[in-house]
Order: structure tokens, then C-alpha cells, then sequence
């Protein structure tokens, strides 16, 4: 078994609001992250695939192959985006680094062929970043 | 759906690896460098991991906050602008920094329970870091 992880980056907006919660109860919960305009990080995704290299062609996944799906399922989706208005799954669930990374999984993993998902990582800021493995 | 959250924070401090039942030469031989008796410092990197299912309400393991606090008041606010030396905790204790993430793993388990604790990592330069699960496995 062998491990691969590929970096890509994101530019996107966000805001972090329970509908269900009251006005003062998302204020006191979220702070500054509940301005209903938004506010933006560069985000860096780290995806780790794991597997068997193939005799063949000493790979473990096709790179290229690995690259198309991500830049499909997700920076076309996420980069430059609202993920509160305009990525589907964030009009009902917050767009916290939480429920991106759950959210970067769900969308990688049924397209992922060859190698298997292990990890997907994503960093909001250099400081802070969360890791899902797909544990229910 | 249970996912990882890992903060990384900073703090300063100065140390000497020294220890007291060794000679002067066995010291020096084991610490070289680092057995300096004016001590140096470093800025040490501290990430701390924690885990959790994810609250369907907030959308978080926890809340980032709490955990920035008790950093804050127990680690930064103990070990940021020490000598580690002269800390009662390190009396008869090498200041390594395996010794440090020992210590910062155990009070952050004492302090913080809003998520399970799962390690600390703590790099001491950008070449040397120290991790501790608990005695764990890491992933």
C-alpha cells in the first residue's frame, strides 16, 4: 500500500448562519464569521489516495487522471465561488472547513477508480486546517 | 460524520538540556550544543488535533474559541517568554521537547473537553518536530 497526496488551492467566499438559531444566538456562536455578506479564504486542499503501484506503470493513480477529477468535482465547483448561495450542498449545511472537507469527500470519492480516498485535508489558513477519512 | 481539527499556535522560549546526575563531560557529550549553560531559545510551533463528530447545528467538532482559550491561558500563557528551566515543572525534568508535548498533551487533556483530544505536534525548528497521541499510534 503506498499513499499519494496531491495539493490544489481555492479562492471562496462564506458566512456561517443556523437558520434555525435566532439572530443573537448565530451573532454569539459564529462572531464575525455570521456577516451575511460573506468573507473569503484561500484555501489549500491536500487529497491523499491510496493503493497498489501498477507493475505496469509504476503508478499508483494516473496524476493526470487525478487532476481532471479534482479540478471537475471541486475547484470548478468552490474557486471563486459563494459556497452559501452557489455550491448546492451549503444551502442547507454551513460552509465550515468541517463540511467542506465532508463535502470534498462525498463528491471524490464515488470517481476515484483506481486508487482509494484515504484523506482529504483542507487548510482555511495556514494556522487551521481539518482532516476528514471518511468516518461516518 | 466525524472529522479532525488541527490549530497550529506559536510561543517563544528558552531552554538548556542539562541534566543533573550526569558529569559536566557526559552532559556536553549527549547535548553538545544544546548544553550551553546561558540556554537558547526557539519559536516553537504547537499543533494541537482535535476530534469529533461534527454538530449538525453549527457545523463544527467544536468550538474553535474554547480551544483558542485554554491554549492560550495553559500553554502560551505557562511556556510563552520562559526560561522552560526555571519552571517548576521541569524541576528534575530535561526541557526536550519530547518532554514538552508530554507535558502540553497532559494539560490540554486535563483542561480541554469540548472535542477528544487526539495529539499535539510540536515543531521546535522547521527540522525537528516531536508528536505525542497519548501514547497512540499516530494515523
Amino acid at each position: 500500500m503506498i499513499y499519494l497526496t496531491r495539493k490544489c488551492e481555492f479562492s471562496a467566499s462564506h458566512y456561517y448562519h443556523n437558520p434555525e438559531l435566532s439572530a443573537e444566538e448565530n451573532r454569539r456562536l459564529f462572531g464575525k464569521c455570521n456577516n451575511p455578506n460573506g468573507h473569503g479564504h484561500n484555501y489549500t486542499l491536500e487529497v491523499t489516495v491510496k493503493g497498489d503501484i501498477d507493475p505496469k506503470s509504476g503508478f499508483v493513480v494516473d496524476l493526470k487522471d487525478l487532476k481532471e477529477i479534482l479540478n471537475r468535482e471541486v475547484i470548478d465547483a468552490f474557486d471563486h465561488r459563494f459556497l452559501n448561495r452557489e455550491v448546492p450542498e451549503f444551502a442547507a449545511q454551513i460552509p465550515t472547513t468541517e463540511n467542506l472537507a465532508i463535502s470534498i469527500w462525498q463528491r471524490l470519492e464515488p470517481k476515484l477508480q483506481v486508487a482509494r480516498l484515504h484523506r482529504v485535508r483542507v487548510y482555511e489558513t495556514v494556522d487551521l486546517f481539518v482532516d476528514y477519512y471518511g468516518e461516518r | 460524520m466525524k472529522a479532525y481539527l488541527t490549530r497550529r499556535y506559536w510561543f517563544s522560549a528558552s531552554h538548556r538540556l542539562h541534566n543533573d546526575e550526569l558529569s559536566e563531560e557526559e552532559n556536553r557529550s549527549i547535548y553538545g550544543k544544546c548544553n550551553n549553560p546561558h540556554g537558547h531559545g526557539h519559536n516553537y510551533a504547537l499543533e494541537v488535533t482535535v476530534s469529533g463528530h461534527v454538530n449538525p447545528s453549527t457545523g463544527m467538532v467544536c468550538d474553535l474559541t474554547e480551544l483558542d482559550s485554554v491554549v492560550e491561558r495553559e500553554i502560551i500563557g505557562c511556556y510563552g517568554h520562559e526560561h522552560l528551566n526555571a519552571l517548576p515543572q521541569f524541576e528534575g525534568v530535561v526541557p526536550t521537547s519530547e518532554n514538552l508535548a508530554l507535558q502540553i498533551f497532559d494539560i490540554l487533556k486535563r483542561k480541554f473537553h469540548a472535542a477528544h483530544l487526539e495529539r499535539v505536534k510540536l515543531d521546535e525548528t522547521s527540522q525537528n518536530s516531536f508528536q505525542f497521541a497519548g501514547g497512540r499510534e499516530l494515523r
